[in-house]
């Protein structure tokens, strides 16, 4: 089961060619994606809410539907064809996760519902056994509520300290109060790649090799980088990483988690059941070795076959591909919403990845939601779970657009003038 | 522009804009407390209820979109010299008219009508039934704040 380290797969460019999706390039993803065709409020759906989300290729969709009509079966147990292709499709999830994070093994990969049950199952499980009375956690100001709660739950229990490194006006990372913070007592840093408020991407390997030099443990919430950007978790060294099949163009409720083999096998379970152990009696049982010890119960099959048709259609366009058409859109979505009067973008660190969250005068962020909603263009307005952000900024909410690779310039265009509406609205 | 009167009616916007009865009420003997963790709205309820069970006066502070400001401040215009019991019906009327309850009467409401247009968007009932919410609280003084996401929506 072990793969040779290997650098990421080379990418594929879009026709071949080099440089700036085309027009043609995108309507031809589009086609892919057939929510894009709806209408709403009668007006053409404007997707702008991919942070909270992402649409369905219909590679994807026919993926659960094949697997619903062709082969629905149980996996790792029965002794019938069905049951073994179910198996032999989820178990290809696995290995198609390893490469594209480029684990070492497929055996690192663990599926969870998401990267939210994949934090709590590291708190609950690496946490409990190694935070003591007296040790600190060390989160970030831009973390999202799941990279928050768990920790603070685990502190609780254990009487440990959960510490904050702080960020930036622009929503960067103080790195000097953030080395500072950063201690022996530090047993695990839990940090995201890219802030789902505020669009800042985080120098993960930097980070990492700081927080190993203090002897910390690292996890790292990948929910809003993974759909964006290559990401190596053995080029990052990290410890742990989490992410969501929806947020990657897959089905909700599956999601993985990546840890280190040799930190996998010495944590405890973390649910109790069926398929994680090797044998039961009512004196002792023993469990499977990882990834299975962390999957009891029967797990969402048709999710994770999901799951590995995104990362197959993502994979197929090339994360390169997908990265450089969505600066592209940020920089053009900045530039235009810049224009707009009134308006404030929160958020401005020099490294961002495709979120643009703003505020608009005095007008509250629920109101240029229901306006834009009118209008076909679907955004989150509010505290996106992470009100520490919007505490941090003063402000009680914000309105955020953020990007996917089916987005489009014109699909700016037709946001900054409702923006443009919302103002007149409230003139 | 006018595709969003329906909603964003000027009466609505100039509350918005010009809350009534804003502030704190010296000599208050009921209080509550509103929250909407969806937005943030936010809203502190003062009331001055005579031995009559008159409201006398009545004052509200807070932040939050323009729906709920405006309900707020409309609220406090119409709720003054009423007496509880008419409050309760004026209530139930609001109540009605914002989730669409087919034929529900609306006698009581006069401005307030002004908020049907609310029924149309779903997700905005919650901002402007959370003054309402909070005047119950206030008027049977619940004591925890009242949060439009602790139970059945209202």
């Amino acid at each position: 089961m072990k793969t040779k380290t290997k650098p990421p797969k080379p990418i594929r460019l879009l026709n071949g060619r080099q440089g700036r999706a085309t027009t043609s390039d995108i309507a031809k993803i589009r086609k892919d994606f057939p929510i894009l065709k709806e209408k709403v409020h009668g007006k053409p759906l404007v997707y702008l809410d991919n942070a909270a989300t992402t649409q369905k290729p219909l590679s994807v969709i026919e993926a659960l539907d094949r697997y619903y009509r062709k082969y629905n079966s149980n996996i790792h147990r029965g002794l019938h064809l069905l049951s073994e292709k179910a198996t032999e499709a989820y178990e290809a999830s696995r290995v198609k996760a390893q490469k594209f994070l480029n684990a070492a093994d497929s055996r690192e990969i663990i599926f969870t519902r998401g990267a939210t049950e994949g934090i709590n199952l590291v708190a609950q499980t690496w946490g409990r056994q190694n935070v003591k009375s007296g040790d600190e956690v060390l989160v970030t100001h831009m973390e999202h509520h799941s990279n928050i709660v768990p920790w603070q739950m685990l502190c609780e229990e254990k009487g440990a300290t959960l510490k904050v490194a702080p960020i930036s006006d622009a929503g960067e990372l103080v790195m000097e109060e953030f080395y500072k913070l950063l201690t022996a007592k530090t047993k695990i840093l839990a940090v995201t790649h890219v802030s789902n408020a505020l669009g800042t991407v985080n120098d993960i390997e930097e980070i990492v090799k700081v927080a190993h030099v203090c002897g910390a443990k690292v996890l790292v919430d990948g929910a809003q980088s993974i759909p964006h950007m290559a990401v190596n978790v053995q080029g990052m060294d990290c410890d742990f990483l989490v992410f969501s099949g929806h947020k990657i163009y897959g089905p909700t409720g599956i999601g993985v988690l990546y840890g280190k083999y040799a930190l996998l096998d010495s944590m405890p379970p973390y649910q109790g059941g069926g398929d994680m152990i090797s044998s039961v009696t009512f004196e002792k049982t023993l469990y499977k070795k990882p990834p299975h010890k962390f999957e009891a119960g029967t797990p969402h099959i048709a999710g994770v076959i999901g799951l590995g048709a995104a990362l197959d259609y993502v994979s197929q366009i090339g994360l390169g591909n997908i990265a450089a058409h969505e600066h592209d859109l940020l920089v053009y979505g900045t530039k235009i919403l810049k224009e707009i009067p009134g308006l404030t973008l929160v958020g401005t660190a020099a490294h961002k990845a495709g979120v643009l969250s703003f505020t608009l005068e005095d007008i509250h962020p629920h109101d240029i939601g229901t306006i834009l909603d009118r209008q076909g263009i679907a955004i989150r307005a509010g505290h996106h779970c992470a009100q520490p952000v919007m505490d941090r900024f003063q402000i009680p909410a914000t309105a955020r657009a953020s990007l996917a690779l089916y987005n489009t310039r014109e699909e700016i265009d037709v946001l900054a003038k409702a923006i443009h509406k919302v103002l007149e609205v409230f003139k | 522009m006018s595709e969003f009167s329906d909603l964003y009616q000027d009466l609505i916007l100039d509350h918005q804009k010009n809350p009534r009865n804003f502030g704190e009420l010296a000599g208050a003997n009921h209080h509550a407390d509103g929250y909407n963790p969806l937005c943030g709205d936010k809203i502190a309820l003062d009331l001055k209820v005579n031995g009559q069970g008159v409201i006398e006066d009545v004052k509200f502070k807070g932040s939050g979109c323009a729906i709920s400001k405006a309900s707020a401040s409309m609220m406090t215009v119409a709720l003054k010299g009423k007496k509880t019991a008419e409050v309760e019906k004026m209530f139930t009327q609001f109540h009605d008219m914002v989730m669409g309850k087919e034929g529900a009467p609306m006698s009581d409401l006069g401005k307030l009508k002004v908020f049907a247009g609310v029924r149309d968007y779903p997700a905005r009932v919650k901002c402007a039934s959370l003054a309402w919410h909070t005047l119950e609280a206030a008027l049977h003084d619940q004591k925890e704040v009242v949060s439009t996401e602790s139970g059945e929506e209202s």
